[in-house]
């Protein structure tokens, strides 16, 4: 059973499809004694950092996010959701993230090295390129996914499960214990991105069973 | 590396699929919830909806649309047509949509993009741009309610204002190319690409294949749409990919 999380941020409907499609039982909440019950958390969002961590703060969720993450619970973020795992972002000013993955959300330049000017967001299909072995990747080959994202993440390469490349190398897929991002749209990435939902979904299944 | 994307673009009065030509006849050409799978299958990368009713009743079948739609779809999609306030984003993206377009009531009232984006965030919110050339102005002019008034902002002018004011991204139709099959405008792509710095949606004129391959290289755009050619299979989007494939642009 998926718990996801409701902060009043993000496309909580399209991600519960998703994993209705795969046959997998969710549930939506913003109670922490409630989504305490599911073994596999995923924390989906859109919209701007500070935002969303002064909602996750007012409800508790913060806490409860560390906490589960703390007692081996599995967390994944998607999107927004993905950022919000790291220490800090630059959006709208310096704000405190989750910090249960090193690094830093900071903006596309816009510029390329050689003053070109390039579109952001990043929107659209890109393809993935596979870091290091991971449960989220295990047996799926390199193929496109969908991002729509202004800011990336700045991390240690050894958190960084699959890359994308947009001007600089964009983490797609990270990792750290049991707590993965995403910074495309699995739930909008056709047969790709329910694969890597259904490889989610296996983790969680088996600390079910465990 | 970020590919082109190509976007079938559905019309829908009163819950059917329909495609104007230069937006006065209109025929039917199916059901919304099986051409969007069926475009899913062809490799389509997005989808948009234009609800095109006229009542109240039809404009609110679009809601069940989008929610069968977005039951059924693993691939984003866009809702646009007759949403005039934050309310009705909401309605629109709560039932399943990833992306809301504005059009008229961006022009009556710029501000609600800067509140739809405040709201959702800039990715959430494309502006829809109907242009048409007006050798007065020299340049194009931007037209609302369909295409039928014309306003007093040129095309880049408001273009820029919507990306200032948050839009995300910028579907732009030119009027006078649509429903002629004789391909995309390019100088009126390439003009807007180049003056935003959000990703612009070449729209209106699609005939063939080549047609996209100019839009992408010449035009600048970064993906661009298309109706009817793709609604009574005059090509499909896979045969359109695998020849944009075969000319070097990167598609998925």
């Amino acid at each position: 059973m998926i718990g996801i999380v409701d902060y009043g941020m993000g496309n909580l409907f399209s991600v519960s499809k998703g994993l209705e499609r795969l046959g997998a039982d969710s549930f939506i909440s913003d109670d922490p004694k409630e989504l305490s019950k599911s073994k596999g958390i995923i924390l989906p969002g859109v919209g701007s950092f500070r935002d969303a961590m002064s909602l996750l703060e007012k409800q508790k969720l913060d806490k409860f996010l560390r906490e589960h993450v703390a007692d081996g619970g599995y967390l994944l973020g998607i999107c927004l959701g993905m950022q919000l795992l790291f220490d800090e972002s630059e959006e709208n000013g310096p704000a405190k993230g989750l910090s249960l993955i090193p690094g830093k959300v900071v903006r596309f330049k816009g510029v390329d090295a050689n003053d070109q000017v390039y579109k952001v967001p990043h929107m659209g299909w890109n393809r993935l390129e596979f870091k290091h072995a991971s449960p989220v990747n295990e047996g799926l080959e390199e193929e496109h996914v969908y991002f729509v994202h202004s800011y990336y993440v700045d991390t240690d390469e050894s958190f960084i499960t699959a890359s994308a490349t947009y001007d600089v190398e964009v983490p797609a897929i990270v990792g750290k214990g049991n707590v993965f991002g995403m910074q495309f749209h699995p739930e909008k990435s056709g047969k790709m991105g329910m694969s890597l939902l259904r490889n989610y979904l296996s983790l969680v299944e088996g600390k079910e069973r465990a | 590396m970020l590919t082109k994307r190509i976007i079938p673009c559905l019309d829908v009065k009163d819950g059917r699929v329909v495609k104007g030509i230069q937006f006065v006849s209109l025929r039917d050409a199916g059901d919304p919830v099986e051409l969007a799978a069926f475009y899913d299958q062809e490799g389509a990368d997005e989808l948009v909806f234009l609800d095109i009713s006229a009542s109240h009743e039809g404009r609110e079948t679009i809601v069940d649309v989008v929610q069968a739609v977005a039951g059924s779809l693993a691939i984003p999609f866009t809702v646009g047509g007759g949403i005039n306030s934050l309310a009705d984003m909401k309605k629109i993206l709560r039932a399943g949509a990833d992306k809301v377009s504005l059009n008229t009531a961006a022009v009556l009232r710029p501000d609600l993009i800067n509140e739809g984006s405040e709201y959702f965030g800039a990715q959430c919110i494309v502006v829809a741009i109907d242009a048409r050339y007006d050798e007065e102005l020299g340049s194009w002019r931007v037209y609302t309610h369909g295409g039928r008034k014309p306003t007093e902002w040129e095309v880049i002018d408001w273009a820029k204002e919507a990306v200032s004011r948050g839009a995300g991204e910028i579907l732009l139709t030119s009027m006078d190319c649509d429903g002629e099959k004789q391909g995309f405008n390019i100088a009126l792509t390439k003009a807007v690409s180049e003056a935003v710095s959000v990703p612009v949606i070449a729209s209106g004129g699609a005939g063939n294949a080549e047609h996209f391959q100019v839009a992408f290289e010449e035009g600048k755009a970064d993906a661009a749409l298309a109706a009817s050619i793709f609604h009574y299979k005059e090509t499909s989007v896979k045969e359109v990919k695998a020849f944009l494939k075969q000319q070097g642009v990167v598609v998925r």
